[in-house]
């Protein structure tokens, strides 16, 4: 078993699913010779040659949509978007089709590809760097949004994207790509899209997390447990489709809910937790579920990020403020 | 015409000023006046030590990830120096010295790479949009002023850029061809640096240049040497003058290196030989620019060396007013994104504030 931090838990991934399966490719913009601009897919052209690993033109929508004829006509294509703000060029083709072509052709046809992009903030980058568009993703009928938060379900589930027949967001924490190292098994295992995972139960209330996010709460959860108020942390992993009863039970136990997302506020992630926390355990509720979101602003440039980015001291006296209710 | 002379699709590439500082085509070399000249000369240094600077800056921690401008300044400078005060420039975001030339100040750019978006409001006579980082937008933000120039009868001219990476973009030629459609009164520029990060231009089209790219969409375009800042000036001013007649756009391919990174976050080193940066070095801008100023009688090496002490001094005070002054004010995060902020961000603005009061005490 190898200790390996995100990139490098998303590097043996791909080598290993490259090496497995000869229909998985792996492309976008640097990311064949150089090996990606996170380093992600460093190594990967050389092994495998560069009709299976290459770079690109600067095309986001050419690279996607070229994505949907390669999967169609029978490879796993798994295209990195060097930033999840560099998306937007290829949304048309992700919405238009990637995550249509299969209700389209009434099945005849599907798209069984990954489209990795880094998100979110704190890494002091410039204008786009440093959103979480999480909720545009998950608001669109035809796509699985997955963001893992460690090397080891970095591992699992980037292992089910890949082989998942339908097509698959897979965003990753950026700022935490680097920040601490896991053991993850050297071996093939999977983590089910669709499952969240609980990190630590507790009885006080529930908090769901996702990303970068997690450690946030983790820091949170040290200093809250001292003062005696206990929080059961999940981590839902799979942002759609939602793990629904994961949630459910934990909210029919704890009686408290707070969801804490990096990205805006309305309409993001969170009010879709909630609703489904007050339709499905409204009567087990001691106090409203609540959401710690970014502000409904772009994500400021550095001087002004520390505003925007969740710290575990707000976390911590937003969980007072619900306790205390 | 220039553009006719100098046909891409025949490889012709126009250089007046050569590496070594001769003129080598003696008919086109512009009339410039010796002030003119060392304006340009001294923009162009002054971008230099600011970017070299800015590096330092940001390897020390005090900038954000920072683009670098080095050996572009000719493909910059040479550009912003034929255009009017009237007219438009929309940059992506590797023009450093067009937009110092153009009247953005040193302490404002430096802002910006300082993490501060207060750095992208340039002074209220200075029609410049801001840094754009998503590739190829800016074009058709670029076509679009020009229309309503031509709507409005207005008399000005847009002069904007992307770089050899950005041809590939569908807004690149989406861009080209409205201008060319809606005869707008648009100079595109293309600062062909060689490389997209680490992907080389060789790789990027097939195609022999990137001027050539003007053909399909029936505008004129022109390869210049983009390291010669006369080549970039003459080029620039005839592609504005059709412009101003309301004879259309123009593409203008600058063929230049980019001598540094692609930002403080790239290692170069993992994908291109340090002999082919050493040979660009030779053709470095300002080291011909120098050379012929020289010879002119214009410039001596004595000035020079008191022009960069004065530079360096300048550039480094005004990162440290920068560093005094560039923090952004809690408000300005939340007041800038609608005319009135609504409802809902005023709750957020306001409980934020009572969540930082009640923290501090």
């Amino acid at each position: 078993m190898a200790t390996l931090n995100n990139i490098q838990a998303i590097n043996q991934t791909l080598a290993e699913q490259m090496e497995k399966d000869p229909k998985v490719v792996v492309y976008g913009e640097d990311v064949g010779h150089e090996g990606g601009v996170f380093r992600a897919t460093v190594g990967l052209q050389k092994k495998f040659g560069s009709k299976r690993c290459f770079d690109t033109p600067v095309s986001e929508a050419g690279l996607v949509g070229a994505g949907v004829g390669m999967a169609v006509n029978g490879l796993k294509p798994v295209a990195e978007i060097q930033f999840s703000g560099f998306m937007l060029p290829a949304f048309n083709q992700i919405v238009a089709h990637v995550s249509r072509m299969r209700n389209r052709s009434r099945g005849k046809y599907n798209v069984p590809m990954v489209i990795r992009m880094p998100y979110g903030g704190g890494i002091r980058a410039l204008e786009h760097h440093s959103e979480s568009q999480e909720a545009l993703f998950g608001h669109i009928p035809g796509l699985k949004v997955v963001i893992p938060s460690t090397p080891y379900d970095t591992k699992g589930l980037l292992t089910s994207a890949i082989q998942d027949p339908d097509p698959v967001i897979f965003m990753e924490p950026k700022r935490i790509y680097r920040a601490f190292k896991q053991e993850v098994p050297d071996e093939e295992f999977t983590i089910p899209i669709g499952k969240a995972k609980v990190v630590k139960s507790g009885t006080d209330i529930t908090v769901v997390a996702w990303g970068a996010m997690v450690r946030e709460v983790q820091k949170a959860i040290k200093t809250l447990e001292e003062e005696g108020i206990s929080v059961e942390l999940i981590d839902l992993r799979t942002i759609s489709p939602i793990d629904q009863t994961t949630i459910i039970e934990s909210v029919q136990k704890t009686g408290r809910f707070l969801v804490v997302h990096e990205a805006v506020r309305s309409f993001g992630p969170g009010a879709e937790l909630i609703a489904l926390v007050n339709q499905h355990a409204f009567l087990s509720l001691e106090a409203p579920p609540s959401r710690l979101t970014g502000f409904d602003i772009i994500v400021p440039l550095d001087k002004g990020e520390h505003h925007y980015l969740i710290n575990p001291q707000r976390i911590i006296y937003e969980i007072k403020k619900i306790i205390k209710f | 015409m220039l553009t006719k002379k100098y046909d891409p699709l025949k490889r012709k590439k126009l250089t007046i000023l050569d590496e070594t500082g001769s003129i080598v085509e003696k008919t086109l070399e512009p009339e410039l006046s010796k002030d003119k000249l060392l304006e340009m000369y001294k923009v162009m240094l002054l971008g230099r030590i600011a970017d070299i600077k800015g590096v330092q800056f940001q390897r020390q921690g005090r900038m954000l990830t920072y683009v670098i401008n080095k050996g572009q300044e000719a493909a910059q400078v040479g550009v912003a120096a034929a255009m009017e005060k009237r007219d438009w420039l929309v940059p992506g975001f590797r023009e450093f010295s067009a937009l110092l030339y153009r009247g953005a100040t040193l302490e404002q750019s430096y802002l910006y790479w300082y993490g501060n978006e207060l750095g992208s409001k340039f002074n209220d006579d200075v029609k410049i949009l801001p840094v754009n980082i998503t590739i190829g937008a800016q074009l058709n933000h670029a076509v679009g002023i020009g229309m309503a120039s031509d709507i409005l009868g207005k008399d000005e001219v847009v002069v904007t850029y992307i770089g050899d990476g950005g041809t590939s973009e569908g807004e690149f030629h989406e861009a080209l061809n409205f201008a060319a459609v809606f005869n707008a009164p648009v100079v595109f520029i293309i600062q062909n640096n060689h490389y997209a990060i680490s992907f080389p231009r060789s790789k990027q089209t097939k195609t022999l240049t990137l001027a050539q790219k003007a053909i399909a969409y029936g505008i004129p375009g022109i390869q210049v040497d983009g390291n010669d800042p006369l080549a970039v000036y003459a080029a620039t001013k005839e592609a504005i003058e059709r412009a101003r007649k309301g004879d259309g756009p123009t593409l203008i391919e600058a063929e230049t290196y980019r001598l540094g990174a692609h930002t403080t976050s790239d290692d170069p080193t993992i994908y291109r030989e340090d002999k082919e940066v050493e040979a660009w070095s030779k053709k470095d801008p300002l080291i011909r620019f120098k050379t012929y100023l020289t010879s002119k009688g214009y410039w001596s090496d004595k000035e020079d060396e008191k022009l960069n002490e004065e530079l360096a001094d300048y550039v480094t005070e005004s990162f440290k007013k920068v560093e005094k002054t560039g923090l952004i004010p809690l408000e300005d995060i939340f007041k800038y994104h609608f005319a009135e902020m609504p409802p809902h961000l005023v709750e957020q603005y306001e409980e934020y504030k009572a969540y930082l009061q009640e923290v501090k005490e």
